[in-house]
């Protein structure tokens, strides 16, 4: 019955939201110096965005999220920062190159050094676009978007503005990881981020990608209105051979309404493996979509979230079984404070010629308050018949035996929570081999934990 | 001179009364050991004590140097200095030793002072030696995995960082075959000696124990309380005799 009411006047306004035409044609008037098919595709991106409705309560691929928090208003596109606004932070990795991003541009660049780096591009998207226009083509936001926020991913192509460009050539494995930093400032800033990794056969790399809000909007506490946008993308193309590491740290302020979308392609015995750890925001989507698209390639979709206050986090992945002896292995590790609330959604499809496919999807929740809640939506789809495929998903309390084990040695209870959680998430944090991504990792764990 | 008193102790388990007016003084560097037949509230006694939240403290009182620890939580009980060697310890996956007792250590500090990091295992390590516990276990989950001797062993370690007033062993010797028990032995007998040597309540089944660490009374515990106490021959005439001479003269008491 309430649905009868619906006003087609504000209908039509919130489809678009802040993000109007107009500001659609100053964000084209500030990146037409960038290649013409590219601002063709932002232009057919803008129509699709305004087209497509909101996401609707009847939707499956929305099922559980909050759509009433779910808004387009009260956002712009924000003015320029300096790189002395903000608290920056470096990789802590010695030599490393590094890409600083603040409001959709560039505000620091630290290139590659090392010798044996040399022949890798790191640098932003809209170099790329005008050097290696060809490159950025084929593999800039090329895969569909399958997992329900086609409106959204449609925002993201059409105001990204700039980003990080990651190319390594054939052969070529990268002595140090690279760090991309992505900085919304200000109250409604609306942030488009994106990395494009493009590791050719045999190559190798690993990409650490920050997402901060600038200090004076990040330590808000639980449960404030929100007060900034991000819609960001990261495209990951493994070559024949080549290993790609990627680690994503979200950290926005807690008022940030937050989508990310990430496309992973592994051709063949390529090895992907990313990490993505959620930790600020008032409300985060993130889709994942890997494809294996060729024999002997393998997928280890990994994420840590650690949800607290009201927050919510919406986690929806489908790993795509194209070619023979594949392979993919996905674990999701929630703890659950407060009164926050986790969604995971995750569809594992195999292929009918994809023989021999080796899939794993795992959802686990550490269940630290009664008034928190958990939903998991483990899926399989199969048309092979020669497959091994295990899915699953539980939700714990933290066990009273352990708790008060370590409070018996005279750990505080917080502490001891904080332990459990560490000893829960270690099974993914184990899995990094950079021991200062590692330490990075774990600090913003620990930092959510003072909160 | 530290001192843990229990004063006519009665606890139970659910509705259930299991420990019945348990009234013992143990002093620092003193061993008590506790025997008794399986239900007779041993264990109940030493995990009521460091505050397991599934028992119930129905009467009597408990005293840590003159200050009853009764309202306090677990940790702070813990950071008062007592100690409870488990008898089945924990498994904590994912959490290792090194950073279980480093947060021990760290929670017995004043707030803003430094954990000297290279002190800390450099201690560790000495008294891992001692243990004969391998450096590498440091790096393993809290007893994941561990076999019986190791999950011992690595509770006396614990108790050898944490340096305790008063130590609660819950049949320490379970599961422990002679080459362990003895390893697990000389680390307590160890910590038996200097100035803060804690005071022990050692709870066991079996009379072998003793002869390990060898104990300065030894109490007979039936029906929730202390029926019998003597020095440790008490211990070797329960070994010839059994419990049952014990248990008779009790009905006969209270008849």
């Amino acid at each position: 019955m309430a649905s009868s009411i619906s006003a087609p006047t504000t209908a039509a306004t919130s489809l678009t939201g802040s993000f109007t035409a107009e500001a659609f044609a100053a964000h084209l008037e500030r990146v037409k110096h960038l290649p013409s098919w590219w601002l063709d595709r932002k232009r057919a991106a803008y129509a699709r965005f305004a087209a497509l409705p909101m996401p609707r309560r009847t939707d499956e691929g929305w099922r559980f999220s909050n759509l009433a928090t779910l808004t387009l208003d009260g956002f712009h596109l924000p003015a320029a920062v300096g790189r002395d606004q903000l608290q920056h932070r470096e990789l802590g990795v010695t030599g490393a190159g590094h890409l600083v991003f603040a409001n959709n541009r560039l505000v620091a660049h630290q290139p590659l050094t090392t010798a044996g780096d040399r022949g890798i591009i790191f640098d932003t998207l809209q170099n790329a676009l005008l050097q290696h226009g060809d490159l950025v083509k084929s593999h800039l936001l090329t895969q569909p978007s399958k997992l329900g926020s086609d409106k959204f991913a449609a925002l993201h192509e059409a105001f990204l503005e700039d980003g990080a460009f990651i190319y390594v050539p054939k052969g070529v494995e990268a002595a140090l990881p690279v760090g991309v930093f992505h900085y919304a400032c200000g109250n409604g800033a609306a942030v488009f981020p994106h990395t494009l990794v493009i590791a050719e056969d045999n190559a190798k790399i690993t990409v650490a990608d920050f997402f901060r809000s600038d200090a004076g909007s990040r330590n808000f506490a639980p449960g404030l209105p929100l007060n900034q946008f991000a819609c960001g993308g990261n495209d990951l193309y493994a070559g024949h051979g080549a290993a790609v590491t990627y680690i994503a740290m979200q950290d926005w302020s807690r008022g940030t309404l937050s989508f990310q979308f990430n496309a992973t392609v592994a051709r063949r015995d390529a090895k992907v493996l990313s990490l993505n750890l959620h930790a600020g925001a008032r409300q985060a989507r993130h889709e994942s979509f890997s494809q294996l698209s060729a024999p002997g390639a393998h997928s280890e979709m990994l994420a840590l979230t650690v949800a607290h206050g009201t927050q919510e986090f919406d986690q929806r992945t489908l790993q795509i079984h194209q070619a023979p002896n594949t392979s993919s292995n996905l674990l999701y590790k929630n703890a659950l404070l407060d009164a926050a609330k986790t969604i995971f959604s995750g569809l594992i499809v195999v292929d009918p010629d994809a023989q021999k496919t080796d899939a794993y999807q795992s959802n686990r929740n550490l269940m630290l308050s009664d008034e928190a809640e958990a939903n998991s939506l483990p899926g399989l789809e199969i048309q092979a018949n020669d497959v091994r495929c295990t899915h699953g998903a539980t939700s714990a309390r933290i066990d009273r035996e352990q708790e008060f084990y370590l409070e018996s040695r005279g750990i505080r209870a917080a502490q001891a929570q904080e332990l459990l959680v560490f000893g829960f998430f270690e099974e993914v944090l184990g899995k990094i081999e950079h021991q200062e991504l590692h330490d990075i990792l774990t600090e913003i764990i620990r930092e959510k934990f003072k909160q | 001179m530290s001192q843990l008193e229990i004063k006519d102790l009665h606890i139970s388990i659910g509705d259930k009364p299991i420990v019945k007016g348990f009234t013992l003084t143990i002093k620092q560097g003193e061993v008590h050991a506790i025997m008794g037949p399986n239900g007779t509230g041993k264990s109940t006694l030493a995990k009521a004590i460091a505050g397991h939240p599934d028992y119930t403290i129905t009467g009597g009182d408990v005293l840590l140097d003159g200050k009853s620890v009764l309202a306090m939580e677990p940790d702070e009980r813990a950071r008062a200095g007592l100690f409870l060697a488990f008898q089945y310890p924990s498994e904590i996956p994912g959490v290792s030793i090194a950073n279980f007792l480093r947060a021990a250590v760290q929670a017995r500090m004043a707030e803003g002072e430094e954990l000297d990091a290279s002190g800390y295992y450099k201690r560790l390590y000495a008294k891992m030696d001692l243990l004969k516990i391998d450096r590498k276990f440091t790096s393993r989950s809290v007893n994941e995995g561990f076999s019986g001797g190791e999950k011992k062993r690595c509770e006396i370690l614990q108790m050898a960082m944490l340096e305790p007033k008063v130590a609660l062993m819950d049949e320490t010797d379970s599961g422990l075959d002679i080459d362990a028990l003895r390893i697990v032995a000389e680390g307590v007998n160890a910590q038996r000696s200097g100035p803060s040597a804690p005071g022990i309540l050692l709870i066991t089944h079996y009379q072998r124990l003793l002869d390990y660490i060898v104990p300065d009374f030894v109490h007979v515990m039936y029906a929730g309380r202390i029926v019998k106490s003597g020095d440790k021959s008490l211990a070797l005439e329960l070994e010839a005799k059994g419990y049952d001479w014990v248990k008779k003269e009790f009905a006969a008491a209270t008849a």
